[in-house]
């Protein structure tokens, strides 16, 4: 064997590859999990793509005849229905997003550097709890408890800082604006990016740490220097999650908002928002063909705002884990 | 600039645990002091006393006192940070702060307490500590370029540049070299030598040849056994520890480890 593969070298190197390739691909284990993970992938990518499918195929018709919708008391165009819908659905989320940020980066850093081990792990324990609370019961607890007790301090804005487009308008009881609707998607999505912000600073290098503590600096320093830098991307793909959950949330934002459709700003004024999410689940029930068509686009639109959405969060991920 | 660090009745925990027991010791100014011993013994558990690092592990404290300039840096009222702005430290792996360009790196330690610098000074306070860490010629073309972009010697000569701008009386280093070859240890071991002349500065090493390379004193710690504390058991100058230890153990250990 071994004087002939000298006598001819180039069969020799010829047939060994396909040889050894033979070999590592008859390993049962590695077939099977191969065979596995390449099937359950094609099944997610085949999953989102049918479901783009039908949500394409079955807004068609409101595309196509986009003009008016007959049955409806205001006849409006689909430009004209999708986007206010649009707009409150980001606007709400973009706002929950930027009072929840803040928040859970704070209660993060208190679990993961300032809370005594003792305080730390319960604290953790209840944040992950949270998390797991169905969006119903923030409804509930959103529209019962919270609408009448945000009430004085709305109409404190109003009255002080209404010259600040957000706050100006006329708010009148019982408040079910969307600044009541981003408030409980805030309280919703706290623990996902919580939970998710504690994880990544507690993995902070411990000698990133050190070296930060040896040239004097104080907690907060440190964890200006080395936590926060370190834990940015984690930060940001947090948020991501939130606001994606905050995008799609429909029984919450339901349950506290009286529906509305325009391009305000003024998000203390009751009955002038509605998100995508909560229009398609209080009008299908009793939908025309027309109307159901228009709200399958508009799932069609949400569908593919959080998509961007994850894309542009993949590339911040991206960027900032390279720098 | 530089101060003796005086050592009395130091006893240093991780919890209950006794790791190092009643250290007394002088460590002169303007000098190099090497600290060696078998792995366990206490050594760089000690160094991280004397910048109170060592508190910085939950559960972990020291009694006794440590002078520096006279003063008590375990009384009350002593603030840690501020003994770690006069007490400086090197760590075993190079540790650049990862998001940070050459230059923030070296200007980390004065950045911090909102401490304000205009251009010229911060540009100067750079050039000035990275010539004194010897990096100079090598970085100054790419100051704004990440400190992980370095090698290992030069990102741990990155740390000591980052160590020395603010400024410190004392330099502390745990095993500097650990992690490096023998020409970037070379390079390290020539600019702990001019240094002296600014700091006072205590290095812990596994290495004895660079011990008696670098040192004019050396410390000898051992530990009786696991689970018991480590002491100091001798220290004296570097060339006498070396040639003729007055203890038994020194001897035992420095002619095992030169066989
Ligand atoms: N974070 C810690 N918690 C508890 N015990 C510790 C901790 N760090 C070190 N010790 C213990 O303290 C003792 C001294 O450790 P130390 O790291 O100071 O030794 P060393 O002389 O520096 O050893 P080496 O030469 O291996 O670096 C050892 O018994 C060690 O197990
Ligand atoms: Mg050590």
């Amino acid at each position: 064997m071994s004087t002939s593969a000298a006598a001819t070298p180039t069969p020799q190197k010829q047939s060994d590859p396909p040889e050894t390739k033979a070999r590592t691909a008859k390993r049962p284990g590695d077939l099977i999990f191969s065979g596995l993970s390449i099937g359950s992938g094609l099944l997610i990518f085949l999953t989102l793509l049918l479901v783009a499918v039908f949500l394409t195929i079955r807004s068609l018709p409101a595309i196509q005849s986009s003009r008016e919708v007959t049955g409806d008391a205001d006849a409006v165009s689909l430009l004209e229905y999708t986007a206010p819908l649009v707009f409150g659905t980001v606007f709400a989320a973009v706002l929950a997003l930027l009072m929840a940020v803040p928040v859970a980066v704070g209660i993060a850093l208190f679990i993961s550097h300032f809370a005594p081990r003792r305080l730390a792990t319960p604290l953790g324990f209840m944040i992950d709890l949270l998390a797991a609370v169905p969006s119903v019961v923030f409804g509930l607890w959103g529209g019962v408890w919270l609408v009448p007790r945000l009430e004085p301090l709305y109409m404190w804005l109003n009255t002080y800082l209404g010259w600040i487009p957000l706050f100006a308008g006329e708010p009148s009881a019982p408040m079910r604006n969307l600044a009541t609707a981003s408030v409980v998607l805030a309280v919703m999505i706290l623990p996902i990016i919580t939970a998710v912000s504690r994880e990544v600073f507690l993995q902070t290098p411990r000698l990133q740490e050190e070296a930060a503590l040896a040239l004097g600096a104080t907690r907060f320093e440190t964890i200006r220097t080395v936590v926060l830098p370190f834990g940015r991307s984690g930060v940001v793909s947090a948020s991501m999650l939130g606001l994606g959950r905050a995008l799609g949330e429909t029984m919450a934002v339901l349950m506290v908002l009286s529906p509305g459709s325009s391009f305000s700003l003024h998000i203390l004024e009751v009955g002038r928002h509605n998100s995508i999410a909560a229009n398609i689940a209080s009008q299908s029930a009793e939908a025309t063909p027309d109307v159901m068509a228009r709200l399958i686009f508009t799932g069609l639109v949400l569908f593919v705002i959080t998509f961007v959405i994850n894309a542009i969060a993949r590339a911040v991920v991206a960027r900032s884990t390279q720098g | 600039m530089a101060q003796a660090i005086n050592v009395e009745d130091l006893n240093i925990y991780y919890s209950e645990f006794l790791a190092v027991e009643n250290v007394n010791v002088t460590i002169q100014p303007r000098s190099v002091t090497a600290l060696i011993g078998p792995s366990g013994c206490g050594k760089s558990t000690f160094l991280r006393t004397l910048n109170r690092m060592h508190e910085v592990i939950p559960g972990a404290y020291a009694t006794g006192s440590v002078e520096i300039e006279g003063a008590n840096i375990y009384g009350s009222g002593v603030d840690p940070v501020n003994v770690r702005r006069r007490v400086g430290m090197v760590f075993q792996k190079p540790n650049p702060f990862p998001t940070m360009s050459i230059r923030d790196n070296v200007l980390a330690g004065v950045k911090l307490n909102n401490q304000r610098i205009s251009r010229s000074t911060a540009d100067e306070l750079v050039e000035s500590s990275l010539r004194g860490a010897n990096l100079w010629e090598e970085v100054k073309d790419r100051l704004d370029k990440p400190g992980m972009g370095l090698s290992g010697g030069q990102q741990q000569r990155l740390c000591i540049a980052r160590a020395i701008a603010v400024k410190p009386e004392v330099i502390l280093m745990d095993e500097p070299c650990s992690a490096l070859d023998p020409i970037s240890t070379l390079a390290i071991e020539d600019l702990i030598h001019e240094m002296k002349q600014d700091f006072t500065i205590v290095i812990v090493t596994h290495n004895m040849q660079q011990a008696s390379r670098v040192s004019d004193r050396t410390g000898f710690f051992n530990i009786a056994g696991t689970g018991k504390p480590g002491h100091l058991i001798e220290i004296d100058e570097t060339e006498k520890m070396f040639t003729n230890p007055e203890n038994k153990q020194t001897e035992d250990y420095i002619s095992g480890r030169f066989g």
